[in-house]
C-alpha cells in the first residue's frame, strides 16, 4: 500500500496537515493529530494557533512533544491557561476553528469510540483509555478532523460506546443535542479521505491515496462504503513536506505502543 | 494554617483507609512521591480521582490502594495502555475496581464547583454521549439541567469534594504559601475543594519572587506542606527537573506483568527509596 518513497501513514499526516491550510486555531491531540498539526505550522501554515488541552495557548513547539504536558508546550506557548479554562472559557463558546482527534473506533455516522470495545461496558473486551477532552472537543469546535488508520475493526457499522458525538443517528441530531459546531467534516486514513454526505451525513469516499483502488478501500470499511461522484485522487506528498515530516519524526523517542488515542493524553 | 512537615507525616495524617483521594497535576507536577507514601503506609479502600490517571494511579491501583476510581482519561501518554489499570478493570487483579468516568471538561467543572462551594456546576457537555448518564452502567454525577431564563437544556455535572488532595509544586516559603507555575492543570481547584490538603515542594526559600502565570495557593489555605525534591518523578517541574520520557515507555514493559510489577514496587517503593 505505499507508493514509491514514502509510507501511508506519512501520506496521511501530509494529507492532514494540508487540511488545516484554512485553520486560525486548532485544538490539538496527542500522537497523530499533534504530528499532523506541527507539519501545517512547520510548512504552509505558519500562523496556525496549537492549543492543547493542558492549558498551552499558542504553543510553539520546535520539536514534538510526547505528550500533552511536554514542558516544551509551555515554554513556548502565548500562554498557559488552567485546565478549567482552557475548556469553559476558550473551547465551550465556540472560539477554536478545528478540533483535529484520533479514535479506536469511528462509525458510518462519525461518532467516535475511545471508551471501551465490546458492547457491555461492565465487561469490556478491551479498556481504552476514556474520553479525555474529546466529547467536548467534538461538540464545540466550528469542524473536526478525524485522523485514523483504517480497518474494519475500527471503521463500524456502530461503535460499541459513544464516547464523541459526530452525526449521532444522522441528520438533524447535533442540532437536537444541541452540539453548536458542524462536527466532523473530514475523516483522513491511511488509505484517503472520507467527507460527510451533506444530506444524509453518513461519511462517504471523497478521495483516494495514489495506487489505493476503492475496493481496497471498502474492504477496510465496516459497512457498505458510498464513493461520491467525483471521488478524487490526491497527489503524492511533495519531497519538501516529507523532509519537515521525517525531520519532526525523528524528535521522538522510540515506544513500542500505539500512540496515545483520541485527544486527550 | 500550613504546617510544614515531613512526608510521612504529611500522608499519615491526612490519608486514612476509605477517604477520596485526589492526586493532580495535569501531566506535569504529578505528585509521584506522595503516591508511593500512601502505597508505603499501605492505605485501602481509597476513592481515587484524578482527570488523567497515568502512572502514578497505575502504580497505587497495582499495589491494592484502590477501591474506586473517578476519572476522564486513563492510558500511559504517549506510550499506550495502564497494564494495572486494565488488569483491576478486566481481571480485578489485586482487587476490583469500581469506575466512574467523566470528560476532561466534566472533571474540570465539577473541581470548580467543589472550590466554589456550589452542590454543581453547569456546562455544555456529555450531549449524546454514552458518558452522559442515560446509558446503562455509567450513569452518576451527570444530570440534564434546564437553563432558569431560556430554557435551554444544559449539563449538570456534581461538586467533587475530596477529603484530601495531593499536589506537587515547585516551592514554598517557611509560612507554608505555595507557589507554582508552568502548567498549573486543576490543583488550585482541586486543593481549594478538598477538606484536607498536601503540597509536596522541591524546595523551602525564604521569599516567593514573582513568575510569570504563577498560582499561588496563600498558607492558610494550604493544609501540610512536605518538602520532596525531585517528588514528581517521571513527570516534572517545570525549571526543576525534566521529564523522564524513558521512564513511561519503561512502564509499558514493568507494568505489564504482575510479578515484574511486584518487584518493581519491592525495589522503588517498599525499600523506601523515593526514586
Amino acid at each position: 500500500m505505499t507508493g514509491p518513497g514514502y509510507s501511508a501513514g506519512e501520506m496521511m499526516t501530509v494529507t492532514a496537515a494540508q487540511a488545516l491550510r484554512e485553520a486560525r486555531t486548532c485544538f490539538v491531540g496527542i500522537g497523530l493529530p499533534s504530528e499532523a498539526a506541527n507539519l501545517a505550522r512547520a510548512t504552509h501554515t505558519p500562523g496556525l494557533v496549537l492549543i492543547y488541552e493542558s492549558g498551552t495557548i499558542g504553543a510553539r513547539p520546535g520539536r514534538l512533544p510526547l505528550s500533552i504536558g511536554d514542558g516544551i508546550l509551555a515554554q513556548t506557548a502565548d500562554t498557559v491557561v488552567s485546565v478549567p479554562e482552557i475548556f469553559n472559557y476558550w473551547l465551550q463558546p465556540g472560539r477554536i476553528d478545528v478540533g483535529f482527534l484520533g479514535a479506536a473506533q469511528i462509525d458510518r455516522f462519525g461518532n467516535i469510540n475511545t471508551t471501551v470495545i465490546g458492547t457491555d461496558y461492565a465487561e469490556p473486551k478491551v479498556r481504552l483509555p476514556g474520553a479525555g477532552g474529546a466529547p467536548e472537543i467534538a461538540a464545540s469546535c466550528r469542524e473536526v478532523i478525524v485522523i485514523v488508520r483504517q480497518t474494519r475493526r475500527t471503521f463500524v457499522e456502530r461503535v460499541d460506546f459513544v464516547t464523541s458525538v459526530g452525526f449521532g443517528d444522522g441528520p438533524g441530531s447535533r442540532q437536537r443535542l444541541g452540539l453548536a459546531g458542524a462536527g466532523p467534516q473530514k475523516v483522513i486514513t491511511d488509505l484517503g479521505v472520507l467527507e460527510p454526505d451533506p444530506q444524509t451525513c453518513e461519511l462517504m469516499l471523497t478521495a483516494a491515496y495514489p495506487g489505493v483502488s476503492v475496493p481496497d478501500i471498502s474492504e477496510q470499511t465496516g459497512w457498505a462504503l458510498r464513493v461520491a461522484p467525483d471521488l478524487r485522487e490526491l497527489p503524492p506528498p511533495c519531497p519538501a513536506e516529507l523532509a519537515v515530516l521525517r525531520g519532526l519524526r525523528a524528535t521522538l523517542p522510540d515506544t513500542d505502543g500505539a500512540a496515545g488515542q483520541g485527544a486527550a493524553s | 494554617m500550613a504546617e510544614i512537615v515531613s512526608l510521612a507525616d504529611a500522608i499519615a495524617r491526612s490519608v486514612h483507609d476509605g477517604d477520596t483521594v485526589a492526586m493532580e497535576g495535569f501531566t506535569h507536577l504529578i505528585p509521584h512521591a506522595a503516591g508511593h507514601e500512601v502505597i508505603r503506609q499501605g492505605r485501602r479502600e481509597l476513592t481515587l480521582v484524578r482527570m488523567t490517571p497515568d502512572v502514578i494511579y497505575d502504580q497505587m491501583i497495582g499495589a491494592g490502594c484502590a477501591r474506586k476510581l473517578v476519572f476522564s482519561w486513563g492510558g500511559n501518554p504517549g506510550v499506550g495502555s495502564l497494564h494495572r489499570f486494565r488488569d483491576a478493570i478486566e481481571h480485578s487483579w489485586p482487587v476490583p475496581l469500581e469506575l466512574e468516568e467523566h470528560s476532561h471538561a466534566g472533571m474540570a467543572n465539577r473541581y470548580v464547583a467543589g472550590a466554589s462551594g456550589l452542590p454543581f456546576a453547569v456546562l455544555r457537555g456529555y450531549r449524546g454521549t454514552g458518558l452522559d448518564g442515560r446509558a446503562a452502567n455509567t450513569v452518576t454525577n451527570i444530570s440534564d439541567i434546564a437553563c432558569p431564563f431560556t430554557g435551554e437544556t444544559l449539563t449538570a455535572v456534581a461538586a467533587l469534594r475530596p477529603d484530601v488532595t495531593v499536589i506537587h509544586a515547585q516551592r514554598a516559603d517557611r509560612e507554608g504559601n505555595v507557589q507554582l507555575w508552568g502548567i498549573t492543570g486543576v490543583q488550585k481547584e482541586a486543593v481549594l475543594a478538598a477538606a484536607r490538603s498536601v503540597v509536596t515542594v522541591e524546595e523551602i526559600v525564604d521569599a516567593l519572587d514573582p513568575r510569570p502565570g504563577a498560582v499561588v495557593l496563600p498558607a492558610w489555605a494550604v493544609g501540610y506542606v512536605a518538602v520532596a525534591p525531585g517528588g514528581a518523578h517521571p513527570s516534572y517541574a517545570l525549571d526543576y527537573t525534566a521529564r523522564d520520557n524513558d521512564f513511561y515507555i519503561a512502564w509499558d514493559a514493568i507494568s505489564r506483568d504482575r510479578a515484574r510489577f511486584g518487584r518493581w514496587l519491592d525495589e522503588h517503593v517498599y525499600a523506601g527509596a523515593v526514586r
